[in-house]
């Protein structure tokens, strides 16, 4: 295959990530990798690389719109973000003392399960819900639009939150990945916010996670132009596409939509865990 | 609750943020765009070599290189800099939004926003635990 006809390819498959990325929360390197690598026949190194570019690519250009419109929660964010950034620098520092192979497996085994219980209903609606006194004093909850107009809404265990947030930024350190699936589980199901609020501000965070980590991934040579540009040039039609269509959709199909692409996450990180490409 | 001073000036916030990041990745794809036409047009035919990792040239991976790379017009080096620009974005996301915040005297949000930047700052400037 030469330059040309690889570069057309990766525009396309990086035109469906940020399409996808932009919706569920993601960064899009579920879709990139796999072609990348067993598709294409491209190193992990590059592919990795690539994937870091991806994030980088859907969290800015699905958060312009994301922000402006007030779908994410930029304190929440901000706070949060705390917790991504540092849990990224420990789990990059780890990745040289543990097997990285094993946690993939165990990441993979816990996606699995959430992508069950993203479908599972929840008990009470958000809204109706009383305040929690730690997200009051941190000036957490807030408002978004819905198709009847503005909701208010209330976050939840900030403690819980946190915790989770603090290990989804060890994974992305430790696995060279944006983490938008925990950060998505851990706003809808932990600190219980409304899903499209969930997903816009993982997607407004993700780009600072995987930023902690691209220095280190440019300085060893994983970063290619010749990759990154196509990468760079189809997420960012696909997300400004997606930031299109998310507010007209459907909270229900949002929730099956993520579902899916999890669980294909999910037999991916089992997949590459035990085959050692991580 | 915040009072409506604060909410007021939350939201524009919101509007000079996503301004901001729009602003930024458009500068990084027309960067990139311009490198990958130069790029296409010299090595397009080529056959492409990404089955075995070698690594970047030394002039590619870091920001000296590829600003000195980029101004002799060298396709990967444009596009390279057009890369570094789509990073640098969320970096300048998150130390606008720390001098927006010392203008609004959210002391707390001031804190939380200087610890994502000097954690930030340290891992990218090649810092490990």
């Amino acid at each position: 295959m030469n330059i040309l006809e690889l570069t057309g390819v990766v525009f396309g498959a990086a035109l469906l990530a940020g399409l996808i990325g932009s919706l569920t929360g993601l960064g899009g390197g579920l879709i990139l990798t796999p072609l990348l690598t067993l598709v294409l026949g491209v190193d992990i190194h590059y592919a990795i690389g690539a994937a870091l570019v991806s994030v980088i690519a859907t969290s800015c250009g699905a958060a312009s719109a994301y922000v402006k419109e007030g779908f994410s929660n930029i304190r929440l964010g901000m706070f949060m973000e705390v917790a991504t950034t540092t849990g990224a620098l420990i789990g990059a520092s780890l990745a040289l003392r543990v097997s990285t192979g094993a946690i993939a497996e165990l990441f993979g085994a816990v996606l699995l399960y959430s992508a069950a219980a993203s479908l599972w209903p929840r008990a009470r609606s958000a809204a109706t819900e009383s305040a929690d006194a730690a997200a009051m004093s941190l000036e957490l909850d807030s408002s978004y639009p819905t198709a009847t107009g503005i909701a208010g809404y209330h976050v939840h265990h900030i403690l819980g939150g946190t915790s989770v947030m603090l290990v989804a930024g060890m994974l992305s350190g430790l696995l060279g990945i944006g983490s938008g699936a925990f950060k998505v589980i851990a706003f809808d199901k932990v600190m219980r916010v409304p899903f499209k609020v969930s997903t816009t501000t993982s997607n407004f965070m993700i780009g600072v996670t995987a930023a902690a980590s691209v220095g280190l991934y440019l300085r060893r040579g994983y970063i290619d132009p010749g990759l990154g540009m196509p990468v760079v040039l189809g997420v960012l039609c696909g997300s400004f596409l997606g930031a299109r269509m998310l507010p007209g959709m459907k909270t229900s199909v949002l929730r099956h939509v993520f579902a899916a692409v999890i669980a294909v996450l999910a037999i991916e990180m089992i997949f590459r865990g035990l085959k050692g490409t991580v | 609750m915040r009072h409506f001073e604060s909410t007021l000036s939350d939201r524009r916030l919101e509007v000079i943020i996503g301004n901001l990041l729009r602003a930024g990745v458009v500068i990084a794809a027309t960067v990139t765009s311009i490198g990958g036409l130069i790029y296409l047009a010299h090595s397009g035919k080529f056959l492409a070599h990404y089955r075995v990792f070698q690594g970047e040239p030394a002039d590619l991976r870091h920001v000296k290189g590829v600003l000195s790379e980029s101004s002799s017009g060298d396709g990967p080096g444009i596009m390279q800099l057009g890369l570094l620009l789509l990073i640098a974005t969320p970096v300048a996301r998150v130390a606008f939004s720390l001098a927006a915040l010392a203008v609004q005297r959210d002391r707390l949000y001031v804190v939380v926003t200087l610890v994502v930047l000097g954690v930030l700052t340290f891992s990218m400037a090649g810092g490990q635990l």
